[in-house]
């Protein structure tokens, strides 16, 4: 049974405009693949601003195409690393990242295996973000970062996509057909502009 | 005192106190960061009276890469002897997304978007 958290919609997609990037987990170590990242991040970019209405906001010094160009790389990039990071290397499941075009949206929808055990504190992290002040729990989240001197996971990927490119959130969580058990995780960002 | 990739650069110029970024940062995780944490530590273990980190021309800066400059703005807010100003570009969408974020940290931060 599929568990939801926050803003997801089933049974998309819902546009004709799409495009999907696959990775086997197991093909390339994930250290030589980090670079691909940014790479795959910059390509849905550069590729959908191709599809976007004609730019008409000229005055401003950002136009609409770079920031919706900025916002997609930032956002894909952040969703990417987070998959590659927290991936199950144990799990067959190809990590995959889907980015639609909506007539005023653009939704990205990213798939990833995680370890069973991990499903836990990721769903209490998850209702954490949704049950707080988006900007109080960044700020509270870089205060705690900077006494953390261990470094672990900075924690700051789905808080700036809420907080500075106001996008919305939800998860699907599945049980994968397969032993040992395996979960599935995707994460769905809807950006309005 | 410079780090130099492929990807990026940063560089610390004395006379000017200034710490400029270019390029992309992606690294991964604080691990990867860390040689420009120990820089940045660096400079504010001098005590600079007023120190620069001129971003204008960093294109691209992943949640890591904010991490990391958020936690060196708090150090830096900790040491009441120093002031901190960050030059950002409005061309560049994350900074005009991002970067405001520094000064709700430290309020006495120079924010200049040019």
């Amino acid at each position: 049974m599929a568990e939801i958290f926050g803003n997801f919609i089933e049974n998309f997609p819902s546009s004709e405009e799409y495009l999907i990037i696959g990775f086997s987990p197991s093909s390339i170590p994930l250290k030589q693949r980090w670079r691909n990242n940014g790479l795959s991040a910059d390509f849905l970019a550069d590729y959908f601003t191709t599809f976007l209405p004609a730019d008409e906001s000229e005055d401003s010094s950002l136009n609409q195409h770079a920031e919706i160009k900025g916002a997609v790389s930032y956002i894909a990039n952040e969703l990417l690393e987070n998959a590659m990071k927290f991936n199950d290397d144990q799990c067959d499941l190809p990590i995959s990242i889907a980015l639609y075009l909506g007539t005023n949206n653009l939704v990205f929808q990213i798939t990833n295996s995680i370890p069973p055990e991990a499903v836990k504190p990721f769903q209490e992290y998850i209702e954490k973000i949704l049950s707080s002040d988006p900007q109080d729990l960044y700020l509270e989240q870089l205060e705690k970062n900077a006494l953390d001197e261990e470094g672990g996971s900075s924690r700051l990927g789905y808080l700036t996509m809420i907080n500075d490119y106001m996008a919305t959130l939800g998860w699907k969580f599945e049980k994968l057909e397969q032993k040992p058990i395996g979960i599935s995780v995707t994460t769905m960002v809807q950006l309005t502009f | 005192m410079e780090i130099k990739t492929n990807s990026f650069e940063v560089e610390y110029d004395k006379e000017i106190n200034t710490v400029r970024f270019q390029g992309s940062l992606r690294l991964s995780g604080m691990d990867e960061y860390a040689p420009i944490v120990e820089l940045l530590n660096q400079i504010a273990d001098q005590n600079p009276a007023n120190l620069t980190l001129d971003l204008r021309a960093l294109e691209f800066l992943n949640s890591s890469g904010i991490n990391v400059l958020s936690k060196f703005v708090i150090r830096v807010r900790q040491n009441k002897e120093m002031g901190l100003t960050v030059k950002g570009s409005e061309e560049i969408a994350w900074q005009t997304k991002s970067l405001k974020n520094l000064q709700r940290l430290m309020p006495s931060l120079t924010l200049e978007l040019q």
